[in-house]
């Protein structure tokens, strides 16, 4: 059994190739089903036709095709390999009404499928849009980091398909101190966009799935500075209890007046 | 370009809407009764009776809509209790999240909508009854302070019936609905606005309910609106600065359909039924002016929620 330290993923976008055997190893491993049957459906727009992270894909390669001049000139194909964050502050987590969302024993985030009755706030509360509802049950689902494999002190699948060694598994240290001296290297070699996203705890106290870039991370459908939905509790609650006050004034001032009218009346005819 | 056009759609919409309205309606129903019955008149009983018949019934059909909006209706029961034992709060509760402590808020919301449901069918002549329908009627109208005690708490948890579902909306990454914190006090007034124009309504062709509770049914429903035309201002000002963030194209699809619909509803459900409220007109105008903001409330939701569900993700 491995010893519970957090683990994750550090994702090293310069040496993705955009082969898609993460997907693939992902989609095998998990037992995810295609999406519409099975029937080809190309995007017409690029060579990923994923598209997107969803309920039945926990792996995209996003092809980032940065051709913005007419000549081409300094054009860039960049590839990374999107994933559920397994956020240290997870906004998934803190919303789910059920309990469904839980923190493992290695700081990862997974649904329990059994728990989960698809409200869908988790959707809308993460700030990557990782998750969705899979048709085949019915529930939230999204990236497990392999648990299962985990607790076997195996590989998750995708880490171990990666031929490039683009996506690598491991306890969370060690896979940090491994980026920095990346990024160190790369910036020495005159590629000084390098940085780590989601490395240090900055973002969300930290993403167990974080990145290099050779961007900034909108360029890569990141957000710059993502949040945990709760920022907007006490402000929202204290507006509406400032609404409630405001509203019972005028309720009182409302419903009361005809007893103040009698008063007066009483008083007037005195 | 803003930070939660990164986030995915919650897919949440036409159950929602129609959930989100009958909640103001319950809340916002429940609320104006508790009011008449605690501060108004003996006369006033006969209208708050109709608040307390519309609250439960409202609740009732939107609690089902929103079962039915569960991609897994069968499991509601897991937003309340644990599934391994059945274990309610502090396990199956996070005060932190409104859908969590929400699904508390209207458990308990319909129990007293509940009590009170039967106590009015009940009340006509207020005449005691034996039985169960009569300990209903004790408990919400025949135990003095305890009653009232009751219904103020009725009230309570019907104003935050009514309004935590704007809190739901903002304490999300959604674009638009978490860029502002006034959701939760516009569906608040939004909902007692709408509450009052129902309770006229229906108040308006009993014999029993007097021309002065219906006056001035109609005068806090004139201030309603006037505090609901605040808040509306208040939520677009709040958005201004996020409103330059927002993708052209859809900006100049939905954007523009939303903004018109929106507009609409500023006039329609709002100014022109204030307008026809302060110039003290009577009948068929104030039907009007009721229906329209009935009209006006279902709208404002449908344009809040499909806001940010009209919103591809970005990236
Ligand atoms: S990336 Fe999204 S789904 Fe994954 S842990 Fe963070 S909030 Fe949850």
């Amino acid at each position: 059994m491995p010893a519970a330290v957090p683990h994750g993923f550090y994702t090293d976008t310069t040496v993705c190739i955009g082969c898609k055997a993460c997907e693939v190893a992902c989609k095998q491993w998990n037992q995810l089903p295609a999406s519409k049957g099975g029937a080809p459906q190309l995007s017409g727009q690029s060579y990923d036709n994923t598209l997107r992270l969803s309920g039945t894909d926990w792996r995209h390669v996003k092809f980032i095709e940065d051709f913005k001049t007419e000549d081409r000139s300094g054009g860039r194909w960049m590839m990374m390999s999107d994933v559920c964050k397994h956020c240290v502050k997870a906004g998934c987590l803190e919303v789910c009404p059920t309990g469904a969302i839980i923190r493992t024993e290695f700081d990862t985030v997974v649904i329990q499928s059994d728990v989960c009755n698809g409200c869908r706030a988790c959707i809308a509360a993460c700030p990557f849009g990782v998750i969705d509802i899979n048709p085949a049950n019915s529930v939230a689902m999204k990236c497990t980091l392999c648990y299962d494999r985990m607790k076997l002190d195996m590989t998750p699948a995708c880490a171990q398909a990666c031929p490039t060694a683009s996506i690598q598994y491991g306890p969370i240290d060690e896979l940090r101190d491994r980026a920095q001296k990346r990024v160190a290297t790369l910036q020495a070699q005159g590629e000084t966009r390098a940085q780590l996203y989601g490395a240090d705890t900055s973002i969300l106290g930290g993403l167990n799935s974080f990145y290099l870039l050779v961007d900034k991370p909108e360029v890569y459908g990141l957000p710059a500075n993502p949040e945990l939905p709760s920022r907007n509790l006490a402000a929202s609650n204290a507006f509406s209890a400032i609404g409630a006050a405001v509203m019972g004034v005028i309720g009182l001032v409302s419903f009361r007046k005809r007893r103040m009218d009698r008063f007066a009346q009483q008083g007037n005819n005195e | 370009m803003i930070d939660e056009l990164y986030s995915a759609s919650a897919h949440w919409t036409w159950w929602i809407i129609p959930y989100f309205f009958l909640g103001g309606i319950a809340g916002g129903c429940y609320f104006i009764s508790a009011m008449l019955d605690l501060v108004g008149d003996r006369d006033d009983r006969h209208l708050s009776r109709i608040g307390y018949l519309v609250a439960f019934p409202a609740i009732s059909i939107g609690l089902l809509l929103l079962v039915l909006d569960l991609n897994q209706p069968l499991r509601f029961w897991h937003m309340l209790l644990r599934r391994e034992d059945f274990i309610p709060m502090p396990f199956a509760f996070k005060w932190w999240s409104p859908i969590s402590y929400g699904s508390w808020v209207i458990s308990v919301f319909s129990g007293f909508a509940f009590v009170s449901f039967l106590a009015a069918l009940v009340r006509p002549g207020d005449t005691p009854r034996r039985g169960p329908l009569g300990l209903f009627q004790k408990i919400h109208s025949g135990l003095g302070v305890f009653s009232k005690l009751f219904v103020l708490l009725g009230a309570i948890a019907g104003l935050w019936t009514a309004s935590y579902t704007g809190a739901l909306l903002s304490v999300t990454n959604r674009p638009i609905w978490a860029n502002t914190n006034l959701l939760s006090v516009l569906f608040l007034v939004s909902g007692l606005s709408t509450a009052a124009a129902l309770m006229y309504l229906l108040g308006r062709r009993r014999r029993s309910v007097s021309e002065d509770a219906l006056h001035r049914l109609t005068r806090f429903d004139d201030l309603s609106l006037g505090v609901e035309l605040i808040v509306i201002l208040g939520t677009l000002a709040t958005l201004a600065a996020v409103l330059g963030g927002l993708p052209s194209d859809w900006a100049l699809t939905w954007g523009m359909v939303l903004g018109v619909t929106l507009l609409a509803v500023i006039v329609f459900g709002i100014i022109v039924p204030l307008a026809i409220g302060l110039r003290q007109s009577g009948g068929r105008s104030l039907v009007l002016a009721s229906t329209l903001v009935l009209l006006g409330g279902l709208f404002l939701r449908a344009v809040v929620v499909f806001s940010a569900e009209t919103m591809e993700k970005l990236g």
